[in-house]
């Protein structure tokens, strides 16, 4: 009786917390550009003058730039990824300004130096002194003159060059352009061998913020071009996961019956488990951050039909050993040794496969992977472990000693 | 449920089965040899535009409207409230929004776009990238399975899964299927549960190996019938259940999904199969040749 109160503790526990916390975890599940509408963007990048290899830093700051420039545009959680040498992935889901946003992405947004020296007209800026590469990236910000007035501070890399354009400049305007764009165009004051500029003349805090960001947006400090775009329309995003979760509920009801009406009691066990797995499943990605997308829902599908067959395993083992005569609990006993050899390999070589995929896929397939993974994980805890853990309680109870509550038929016992 | 086939000869009828797939598997060289694969977006350079509209708009007229946006060769296919075009060329983001709004301004301003724009250097990339990791994966699995098991198995278990991996491409082939990335994803989940399933056979007869009194070559063939046939309920339920999974995402799921569920049907039941009519049985081929020295030596258990 006391196994019996236990088994129901878990199952009222277990689905207490399934009913109280799915509604808020199915909010809180991140989706995918395919199924709530968005793009992806694969990049490759080049140095911006000439061309070479693409170093590392650069790389990893161009991504951390073009992930500013999308926080920047107001886009929720915007993925950037560098992939092997001299790639960057994007991905954005849910924005509505979509033209917007790539336009502002893909811009090299370059900002440069200019001055007049040398030009027909004076306030004709011709000549570029200084480009986007030749300043830090990110060390423009805002400071304050002795007279509480707002200044953007820039620096250089090269220390002597900034020197001999400013000294080349003293008395004159030096521009600063961001895409072809006029800035502003203070007069230099002094030669600057500091390695740093100041800008002023901006009239508010929030004035001289902006152009502090756009600066250090600006210093991209590769160039980017497209290999690789997928853009989904919000709508067909939204038909598609209403479509696949129709699907995907149909299977799982037609699966838990099947186990309920095959298996009987194991069935019944089976059916808990298979709940529980879903939801630890649910939980495990937003613990994660994954972004369900539909390669992962084809993976989640999957994982659904290991785990099923991790219990058939089981119970059909349980069912061959009654019929060889065996008593409930011996059966039960040795059923279990059987099986478990032979769902750890088949889980192994899985889970083999799974991780070759996750090291050498890109984009969908990781995120296959990925789901994949952490389904066969997960599923040796519930399916395997679990199950075992509340059939024992069941077991062990003496109450349900008949082999026809494990789907077997008394003509089909053999006697010992 | 149970089905028993007490008396049915595996074995003895596999050969027919070997007959069978060596007769698919020719066909499959000769089709992908001549016909190739039908290259989706993912494998090809160019771009793929699937529109979704609100109401009907006709065939004829957004064929002429294609032509007149002047993007290049396209090809074009339609459903009911959906076109498909593939265009040769990679579309640059102006013509992209050109396109768009073009479209929704003429037919449908709640038209739905799903655009896809891959560089060919990109697509090559792909394709290598999964074969690959297709390699790696099986190489991974035999290793495993010799280590786990013996060689025999780990051969015969990787004949089977190139069987049913190569048997998903040739009907792909032949049907002219459209093969895009989550056909990759689905040959590698297939390669998965093919050697799941002999694994799960192969197991049976490690087990019952042990306990066996193998005097000749019919007491060994028996003992591969004996194993099939107990392990013959749970390959037909989880072959059933998964199955029918695939079923609902091809009948219900979203266009992108039914691909992979269409290429997953073959694969469970070409899996399933294999793993009785191919692992099985080639095993045994194997087994009974090395009898002479191994007879008497009973496998251990691991």
């Amino acid at each position: 009786m006391k196994r019996l109160l236990a088994f129901a503790l878990v199952v009222v526990v277990a689905f207490g917390l399934i009913a109280w916390t799915s509604p808020g975890l199915l909010n809180n599940t991140k989706l995918g550009l395919d199924l709530k509408g968005g793009f992806e963007i694969l990049y490759e990048a080049q140095p911006l003058t000439g061309s070479g290899p693409v170093d590392k830093q650069s790389l990893k700051k161009t991504a951390e730039s073009l992930k500013e420039r999308a926080d920047a545009q107001g886009v929720a959680e915007p993925e950037v990824t560098t992939e092997g040498k001299n790639r960057i992935r994007v991905k954005i889901a849910g924005v509505a300004n979509e033209a917007e946003v790539r336009e502002m992405l893909k811009k090299p947004a370059e900002l440069q130096f200019r001055s007049a020296d040398g030009c027909t007209d004076p306030t004709d800026y011709c000549k570029v002194e200084m480009v986007g590469s030749d300043f830090t990236e990110g060390a423009a910000k805002v400071e304050y003159t002795s007279l509480n007035t707002p200044i953007v501070t820039i620096k250089v890399k090269d220390k002597s060059k900034l020197a001999d354009v400013s000294k080349r400049l003293i008395g004159k305007p030096l521009a600063i352009y961001l895409n072809d764009e006029l800035i502003s165009d203070p007069v230099v004051q002094s030669e600057l061998t500091e390695g740093s500029a100041q800008i002023t003349g901006q009239g508010s805090i929030e004035e001289a913020q902006n152009l502090a960001d756009v600066i250090n947006l600006g210093a991209l400090p590769l160039k980017l071009t497209e290999k690789y775009t997928q853009s989904v329309g919000a709508t067909l995003g939204q038909k598609s996961l209403e479509e696949t979760a129709l699907a995907g509920a149909i299977a799982s009801v037609v699966i838990l019956l099947f186990m309920l009406i095959f298996y009987r009691l194991p069935g019944v066990v089976a059916s808990v488990c298979l709940i529980i797995f879903v939801w630890i499943l649910l939980v495990a990605f937003w613990l994660m951050h994954v972004t369900v997308t539909l390669p992962g829902i084809a993976a989640f599908i999957l994982g659904i039909g290991i785990a099923v067959d991790t219990n058939i395993i089981t119970a059909e083992r349980i069912k061959d050993e009654l019929r060889n005569g065996k008593s409930i609990t011996s059966a039960f006993r040795s059923g279990n040794k059987n099986s478990f050899r032979t769902v750890i390999d088949a889980h192994i070589t899985n889970i083999i496969a799974a991780a070759v995929l996750y090291f050498i896929g890109q984009g969908s397939v990781k995120g296959f992977a990925v789901v994949q993974l952490a389904s066969i994980i997960i599923n040796i805890l519930t399916n395997l472990f679990l199950t075992r853990y509340l059939l024992h309680l069941i077991v062990k109870s003496g109450r349900f000693n008949k082999p026809s509550y494990y789907g077997v038929k008394e003509s089909e016992i053999r006697a010992l | 449920m149970r089905y028993s086939f007490r008396n049915f000869d595996f074995v003895k009828a596999s050969k027919g089965f070997f007959i069978f797939s060596i007769v698919l598997t020719l066909l499959g060289i000769a089709s992908l040899s001549i016909f190739g694969l039908n290259y989706g977006i993912d494998f090809q350079s160019g771009s793929s535009v699937d529109i979704t509209t609100s109401k009907h708009v006709d065939k004829t007229q957004a064929e002429d409207f294609f032509k007149g946006e002047s993007l290049g060769e396209f090809t074009f296919t339609t459903g009911d409230d959906r076109f498909s075009v593939r265009f040769k060329d990679a579309l640059d983001e102006s013509q992209q929004l050109k396109l768009e709004n073009d479209f929704k301004s003429k037919f449908d301003d709640k038209a739905s776009f799903e655009i896809n724009i891959v560089d060919v250097d990109i697509a090559k990339e792909q394709e290598r990238n999964a074969l690959y990791g297709m390699l790696i994966a099986c190489i991974g699995i035999v290793i495993y399975v010799a280590i786990r098991f013996e060689w025999r198995f780990a051969v015969s278990s990787v004949i089977a899964l190139a069987h049913d991996a190569f048997l998903v491409i040739t009907m792909f082939s032949l049907f002219r299927l459209e093969v895009n990335l989550p056909f990759i994803l689905a040959i590698l989940t297939i390669i998965g549960y093919s050697i799941n399933d002999t694994v799960v056979i192969f197991d049976r007869i490690r087990e019952n190996l042990r306990f066996a009194k193998i005097k000749g070559p019919d007491d060994l063939k028996e003992l591969v019938n004996t194993s099939v046939r107990q392990t013959l309920t749970r390959s037909i339920n989880t072959v059933a259940t998964v199955l029918f999974a695939s079923l609902c995402l091809f009948a219900f799921g979203s266009i992108s999904i039914k691909m992979f569920s269409l290429a997953m049907l073959f694969g469970l039941f070409f899996g399933a199969y294999s793993s009785i009519f191919i692992a099985s049985p080639l095993w045994l081929m194997l087994r009974k040749r090395a009898k002479p020295k191994k007879a008497v030596k009973v496998q251990s258990a691991p």
